[in-house]
């Protein structure tokens, strides 16, 4: 697995070294090894009639090389736009505010976009939700895995088409020399997905970001992906990005889990840890709110809904919705405070700690004044 | 062949027998077209009162069956009886009249409702189509209905857009209840929903249960939501019930290969759970098995190997 060619220099001490990825400056307050990926501080988020929206707020996170780290989530929590922040894929009149993104210690940010295109693919994978959107319907999916084999330098014309099998073998799509020949619309769901899960390791990426990868599909498909998922990980060393709003899916396939509310991690931790203990209360009440206990009984809903985009609360963006917020919540967003077992949260709950710089909201900074805590 | 569970002594309140829904799939201008069967047979009755859960996945007949019913779907063959009636002998006006007593709640809160409604409209239509009441009265019961489903009256001249996913369920849930049914069918109704919204809908449709005496069919996927408010399962794959009883004894001993298979497949939110996938073996049961007894209660299966 070697990495570009290493024509760029950006920055000290960050060329060419896949095995060890050294870099030294990193966010502070982070663990020490020297992880594969690492976001710090990423604020992402849209233009809109002159007001900057966030969407991703002050996130920071590290996926070590062969780690799987989820990224859990309800729908609007940012967790799909931290990924398109990554590859630098955000659409306009999105945009990348602030923060940092190293992957094996180069800032990503600061590639240039033909060096960033050697970056997607090659080295980081993505899956979507909806192969059938991601495929390109008119050709075949032997054409499209040829093609990123044939862009990325890793196959000829001719050991092109061998290797297209090769992938859909290991993948474990039946009579791969046939299917390959075939169209996206001529696979089940369950194949289609397999075939871009196929397509994304063509360059032997070391990180595979995967949105949602089983959503569009049926449980019995989905258990399927997830176990092709979790062998190729461990055959290839694969580190895995996993974007997902089913708790089921964290428990089964995470090592860590990053739990986002309204575009910031509120909660991380190891994923036993964050299951038999959840610290912040929105993982509290997701855990809470699913259906599971004694039949018929009435689930412990979280209430009200996830605030719109741009029109978070002040404070703690949980607050209206907490069962535990008090005095100090709704004055400043807390920032993450660390409990042991290397676990963080964000909430008053366990210390004062406050947002550190509030670089995505620019409202006035209420000056933290709170009497003691409660728990 | 085999009928479905009579419980008790009393009617049921719906009774589908030997439901057939074929579909022509033309393959290209020149060749014949093929005939799928999507709903095979498909027999089951709901009581009075409960919620009857049906299960499977995508391609498996469950949202066609619940179609049939309420013939939004005419269905090839078969029997439909809704309170001892004959559900597909009803004229069309006949049968405009008895969906006043059977209505459908969709999957999908954004393209359910008509954008360009308010939503006191959209709840009111049903009213208005029905000749119910006087306009006034319209009005009262529409704010009730919004009442009823936990939304503010005060919204009743918002559009759909101003809602959020699960306030657009609710709204569709109050539109459903406006004439006073006492079937609904719920078709995947809060599968679009983040899990923290699913668990106020799903509160919601017990508690309205509760209150109303309704009886859902529930169509699903998710098994962890139909075994906890479903009190009786039909799990159907291409088309046919393979599975069908108590929800506890289907599930705490699957007598089906593929419920068996369906059941492994469910992720549990618990990373010590034991994980033992079971991969379905089509050779391992035969189709067309007629189902039979496994257990108590009903619990009936197409487990037979003859055929």
């Amino acid at each position: 697995m070697s990495e570009g060619s290493g024509t760029s220099d950006q920055g000290p001490g960050t060329r060419n070294s896949p095995v060890t990825g050294e870099q030294t400056s990193l966010a502070p307050g982070l663990g020490p090894p020297a992880p594969l990926l690492s976001v710090s501080h990423l604020t992402t988020g849209f233009e809109q009639s002159g007001r900057f929206v966030p969407a991703v707020i002050d996130v920071s996170f590290r996926i070590a090389a062969g780690e799987t780290l989820s990224l859990v989530g309800e729908s609007g929590s940012g967790k799909s736009l931290t990924a398109l922040s990554i590859m630098r894929l955000v659409p306009p009149p999105g945009r990348i505010a602030a923060g940092a993104i190293r992957y094996r210690g180069r800032s990503l940010r600061e590639l240039s976009e033909r060096e960033m295109q050697r970056v997607r693919g090659a080295e980081i994978a993505l899956i979507f939700q909806e192969p059938m959107t991601a495929l390109n319907p008119v050709f075949t999916i032997g054409n499209q895995i040829e093609e990123t084999l044939l862009i990325h330098g890793r196959a000829t014309r001719r050991t092109a088409r061998q290797k297209a099998i090769d992938l859909l073998e290991a993948v474990s799509i039946p009579e791969p020399a046939r299917r390959v020949r075939d169209y996206p619309h001529q696979l089940s769901g369950g194949l289609r997905q397999r075939a871009l899960i196929a397509m994304s390791l063509a360059c032997d990426p070391s990180l595979v970001i995967a949105d949602e990868p089983t959503t569009a599909l049926d449980v019995t498909i989905q258990a399927q992906i997830l176990d092709l998922l979790r062998d190729l990980k461990e055959r290839l060393g694969l580190a895995l990005l996993l974007i997902t709003h089913d708790l089921g899916v964290v428990a089964e396939m995470a090592d860590r889990v990053a739990v986002m509310y309204a575009g910031r991690i509120v909660e991380e931790a190891a994923v036993r840890d964050l299951f038999r203990d959840p610290k912040h209360p929105y993982t509290q009440g997701l855990m809470a709110s699913m259906p599971g206990g004694e039949p018929g009984k009435r689930l412990r809903a979280i209430q009200g809904t996830v605030p719109p985009l741009g029109q978070l609360p002040p404070g703690c963006s949980f607050t209206p919705r907490c069962p535990q917020r008090f005095e100090p919540c709704p004055t400043a967003h807390p920032g993450d405070t660390s409990l042991a077992g290397d676990r963080r949260v964000k909430c008053y709950l366990y210390g004062p700690a406050v947002e550190p710089i509030d670089v995505a909201e620019a409202a006035p900074q209420a000056p933290l004044r709170y009497e003691g805590q409660t728990s | 062949m085999t009928r479905g569970p009579t419980p008790g002594q009393t009617v049921p309140l719906l009774e589908v027998r030997d439901l057939v829904k074929e579909f022509t799939r033309r393959q290209g201008l020149f060749q014949k077209p093929s005939i799928v069967r999507a709903v095979d047979r498909v027999t089951f009755s709901i009581t009075e009162g409960e919620t009857f859960g049906l299960v499977g996945e995508s391609g498996s007949g469950k949202t066609t069956t619940g179609r049939c019913i309420l013939r939004l779907i005419e269905p090839s063959s078969g029997d439909i009886r809704f309170r001892g009636e004959d559900v597909l002998g009803f004229s069309r006006a006949r049968m405009r009249q008895a969906r006043r007593d059977m209505q459908i709640v969709f999957q999908d809160p954004f393209s359910s409702l008509n954008p360009r409604m308010r939503v006191g409209n959209i709840v009111e239509e049903p009213l208005i189509i029905h000749k119910t009441g006087s306009k006034a009265q319209r009005r009262a019961r529409v704010a009730e209905l919004f009442d009823l489903v936990g939304l503010d009256p005060s919204q009743l001249a918002r559009y759909p857009h101003q809602f959020s996913g699960g306030q657009r369920q609710r709204i569709g849930l109050a539109r459903a209840l406006a004439l006073n049914p006492s079937l609904i069918v719920a078709d995947e109704p809060v599968s679009a929903l983040d899990v923290s919204v699913q668990a106020q809908v799903i509160n919601l449709l017990m508690e309205l249960q509760q209150r109303l005496k309704l009886t859902y069919l529930f169509i699903a996927h998710d098994l962890r939501l139909v075994r906890h408010i479903c009190s009786r399962v039909a799990v159907m794959y291409l088309g046919r019930i393979v599975e069908m009883g108590p929800t506890e004894a289907i599930f705490a001993a699957p007598a089906h290969p593929y419920t068996r298979a369906l059941l492994s497949a469910i992720p549990m939110p618990d990373p010590d759970a034991p994980r033992q996938r079971l991969v379905l073996d089509p050779t391992s049961f035969v189709r067309e098995a007629e189902l039979q007894e496994v257990g108590k209660g009903g619990h009936v299966a197409a487990v037979g190997t003859h055929g």
